[in-house]
């Protein structure tokens, strides 16, 4: 996608296509010859791991959706009909809803491997902001998915989630009404939830070309955070990056048919498999585990207007992380203490997403407020300030250096492994 | 490191070990070793038929069983009921049909295809009849129910796949019908149960030791009642669970041998790069 | 073509600005509907009809809930405790201050006719329970008096009141 290919056609019916639609061109020069850090380690994997999730929850779901019916009345059933009558079905089913959490699991490694590596500084900025809308479509379609099975907490879930519209003063109402199509979660509902649910992944698809268009206009980060210089410092991308992926990528669905062949429900909610019922409040009404650090953060704040804006503020600040951290250095190879301070962002995020998982009352809120404290700090005070006054090590001259004495002390000081 | 260790430390205590105050409360159900357990589980068939007995016998008065087939019975997998079998359990029941040439509906007697019929027309005659308190469906109440695993057991569990929290409670409730204790407010019409959220549970003990009879030898009491009618239940709620694990095995050793040779040609690629840096 | 600045419009910009406009109108108006589809159709507001309850059956103390709009509605039959407790009650101290008088209608204190859905994140609330005698939500952990008064927790306003009359001492229209 980026530079001149050097593609040279042999075959006329290639030459004659080259110059028509150079297609082949750019795959070769995007996906084959693309010159790739030699040294990226298995975190870098995640990347194609998450490609080819989305892929696989598009197909899985495109099938399902030849199954399902979206109407209140109907929902829960022709799940289960899919789940007991349809050939295959329960295991597309369980491929589909663990595949979901898959997909978080990867897009979450996928950030801290940016956040670590500190792959969103400049020139990166607009392929990791790309990346967070992709980052907020997959929730917005998470959710949407979750309601479609029609129970309770799917429908609470859905009740919960709306509501959060109705804190904006003046209008709040009357946006919440217009999401539902009623004046209470219904059938209405139901049905455009099972529309978006299908149009999002495509819109995904489509950022996601462009974070891979950005990716290749600015090219790979890597774990020195220093720029390829010579081509020893690179590797082509095929086969050399395509078959550490695709190794990996095969561990990873080791995890993904532990989880759909052995403990499918593991990762949902007992309540999902009662039927929705409007009039009947479960007494914990808990979100998918991909979405608790965000809800213990809205459950933290007593005002509920401010706790919306939180929960929003605390997905649209990694938007700014780019300029929120002041420091030269990319990597926290060579940051000694942001890398404390990341893991323990790490262990604050762990920590909120548990506390989202229990009732909001005693301690649990307390713990609750304070971490979402350090949550918003480790953006608004850690982060600038440690590029400021961190003293940080001597970078490598370049990869090629780095690997080389990899194992060795680099300059004055021991290597950092991440 | 040593900073990085006691900051995690804090983290930690403020996560987890803060809110243990809130902890307690509803005992948790006893575990029962059930056959169809683990990686390689299976479902006991003799189980299933005196569980399906139980149910019969027992619980459909009241619960209906509204996603299962006859056909179900008849199925890999499941009690291992024959075809023919199956055929004259569906045809004990009366199933409506209709409606015929006059308009009308009408019964007639169960075919293999039919779903169980429902013991009430409707949610509102359930209720009238048990006291404002509506019997559940019974289909997928085996997976439907739960109880808080509790941090770090949640952890383990998805090594151990342990997962039979619903089936461990449904017995438990089964066996926790006791008399209140001092000072509790028994509401009218409930019954007090130990494991039952709230303790009322609005259904009477439903099964008495020798109420059911066995013809295959099984102890005739609540406990193996109990354990029966919940690995009914379970298949109910799960019944292509043996070809699942089944498959699972060997997408895993596929999987496995193909990580296998996947890695060392990844090593013979990067072999001349890590050779000629 | 680069004759006209910005400081001195001339015709030629005039029409630029008129074509922009008129296809910005168009934009508008082809967007409106594609909004508006998403509003309560026709069949849901039909539905949402008033609906006339008797309140002869509702013993003292009693709580009774009815469904309008998919709205559950409490209809609470306060005991004289509970309304001269909801009387009594320091508005200062009140996150959403509102006599008891302006929650119920003149006459019918022993009525209290409310939407029973938490102002905060929209659950059923439980009644009698909490504090405070009144409601209590279990999603979040909302405590509301007997007069639907938010007391503790995060929902920021008091139970909404639905539009309702008396048609008589034992029959209320809800709507």
């Amino acid at each position: 996608m980026s530079g001149h290919s050097t593609y040279q056609p042999q075959h006329p019916f290639m030459k004659w296509m080259e110059r028509r639609l150079p297609i082949a061109g750019l795959v070769y020069s995007s996906f084959i010859a693309y010159p790739t850090p030699r040294n990226l380690n298995y975190w870098w994997t995640f990347g194609g791991i998450l490609t080819v999730m989305l892929a696989a929850q598009i197909i899985t779901g495109v099938v399902l959706a030849m199954h399902y019916t979206p109407h209140v009345d109907f929902a829960f059933n022709s799940i289960e009909g899919i789940m007991r009558d349809v050939n295959y079905g329960r295991l597309l089913r369980y491929l589909h809803s663990n595949g979901a959490s898959m997909f978080f699991i990867a897009v979450y490694v996928h950030i801290a491997r940016g956040m670590y590596y500190g792959s969103y500084k400049e020139p990166r900025e607009v392929l990791w902001i790309l990346g967070v809308i992709i980052y907020l479509l997959m929730m917005a379609t998470g959710f949407m998915g979750y309601v479609l099975p029609w129970g309770q907490m799917s429908y609470w879930g859905a009740v919960v989630i709306t509501n959060l519209f109705s804190a904006f003063p003046g209008v709040g109402e009357a946006i919440v009404t217009w999401l539902w199509g009623g004046f209470a979660v219904g059938n209405p509902t139901l049905n455009r939830f099972f529309s978006l649910h299908y149009l999002l992944p495509f819109v995904i698809a489509g950022v996601v070309v462009l974070h891979v268009w950005a990716l290749h206009v600015v090219g790979q980060n890597n774990p020195t955070g220093v720029e390829p210089k010579t081509d020893k410092d690179t590797v082509a991308f095929t086969p050399y990056a395509t078959v550490k992926d695709a190794f990996f990528l095969i561990c990873f669905f080791l995890l993904y048919g532990w989880f759909v062949f052995y403990i499918p429900n593991y990762l949902g909610h007992a309540d999902n498999y009662i039927p929705a019922n409007p009039a009947v409040t479960p007494a914990h009404i808990v979100p998918e585990w991909y979405y608790l650090p965000f809800y213990a953060i809205l459950r933290a704040i007593p005002d509920k207007l401010m706790g919306v804006l939180a929960l929003g503020g605390s997905i649209l600040i990694l938007a700014f992380l780019p300029w929120l951290d002041t420091s030269k250095v990319r990597s926290a190879r060579y940051r000694p203490l942001y890398r404390q301070f990341f893991w323990i962002f790490i262990a604050t995020v762990v920590g909120l997403g548990y506390l989202g998982s229990k009732p909001p009352e005693g301690g649990y809120v307390i713990a609750a407020r304070i971490l979402t404290i350090y949550y918003f700090a480790h953006f608004l005070i850690v982060l600038p300030l440690l590029g400021l006054f961190e003293k940080t090590k001597p970078l490598p001259n370049s990869i090629s250096e780095s690997v080389l004495k990899d194992g060795e002390p680099i300059g004055a000081s021991a290597p950092a492994k991440g | 490191m040593k900073m990085q260790k006691l900051a995690l430390a804090i983290v930690l205590a403020v996560g987890f070990a803060l809110p243990a105050q809130a902890a307690g409360e509803t005992e948790h159900p006893p575990r029962v070793k059930w056959s169809f357990a683990g990686p390689f589980g299976l479902y006991d068939r003799a189980q299933l038929q005196r569980g399906f007995k139980v149910y019969r016998e027992v619980c459909q008065a009241c619960h209906s069983l509204s996603l299962l087939s006859f056909r179900n019975l008849a199925e890999p997998g499941g009690p291992g009921f024959t075809e023919a079998q199956a055929r004259v359990i569906a045809e004990e029941y009366r199933v409506q049909d209709g409606p015929n040439d006059a308009g009308e509906m009408f019964e007639r007697p169960g075919r293999l295809a039919d779903r169980f019929p429902k013991p009430f027309p409707n949610d509102n005659a359930a209720r009238a009849a048990n006291g404002g308190a509506l019997p559940p469906d019974m289909s997928v109440i085996a997976k439907a129910r739960t109880y808080e695993r509790g941090f770090p057991w949640f952890l383990f569990d998805i090594v151990t796949q342990f997962q039979e929290q619903g089936p461990d409670y449904i017995v438990a409730l089964m066996n926790g019908y006791e008399d209140p204790p001092q000072g509790f407010q028994l509401p009218p019409g409930s019954h007090y149960n130990k494991y039952f959220p709230g303790h009322a549970i609005g259904m009477p003990k439903p099964l008495s030791d020798g109420q059911v009879t066995y013809d295959d030898g099984a102890p005739q009491t609540v406990d193996q009642y109990a354990k029966d009618v919940t690995a009914f239940l379970m298949w109910a709620a799960e019944p292509h669970m043996e070809a699942r694990k089944r498959i699972g095995f060997q997408v895993m050793i596929f999987l496995l041998v193909f990580a296998g040779l996947m890695y060392f040609t990844k090593k013979k690629v990067w072999a001349d790069v890590h050779a000629h840096p | 073509m680069t004759s006209s600045t910005a400081a001195e419009p001339n015709r030629r910009d005039f029409l630029y600005i008129a074509t922009g406009a008129v296809g910005a109108v168009g934009a508008a108006a082809v967007a409106w509907p594609l909004i508006s589809q998403m509003n309560p159709d026709a069949s849901t507001i039909a539905a949402g009809a008033p609906i006339e309850v008797d309140l002869t059956p509702i013993a003292d103390g009693q709580v009774i809930k009815v469904f309008w709009r998919g709205k559950p509605i409490f209809i609470n039959h306060r005991t004289a405790k509970q309304i001269k407790e909801a009387q009594d009650v320091n508005l200062a101290l009140l996150p959403d201050p509102q006599p008891d008088s302006e929650r119920v209608k003149k006459g019918h204190e022993q009525w209290q006719v409310l939407i029973a859905i938490c102002t905060h994140l929209g659950c059923i609330p439980l009644a009698h329970q909490g504090e405070y005698d009144g409601y209590f939500c279990p999603c979040h952990g909302s405590v509301y008096d007997t007069s639907g008064r938010i007391r503790q927790g995060p929902a920021p306003l008091n139970l909404a009141l639905p539009p309702y009359e008396f048609l008589s001492d034992t029959k209320i229209k809800i709507g």
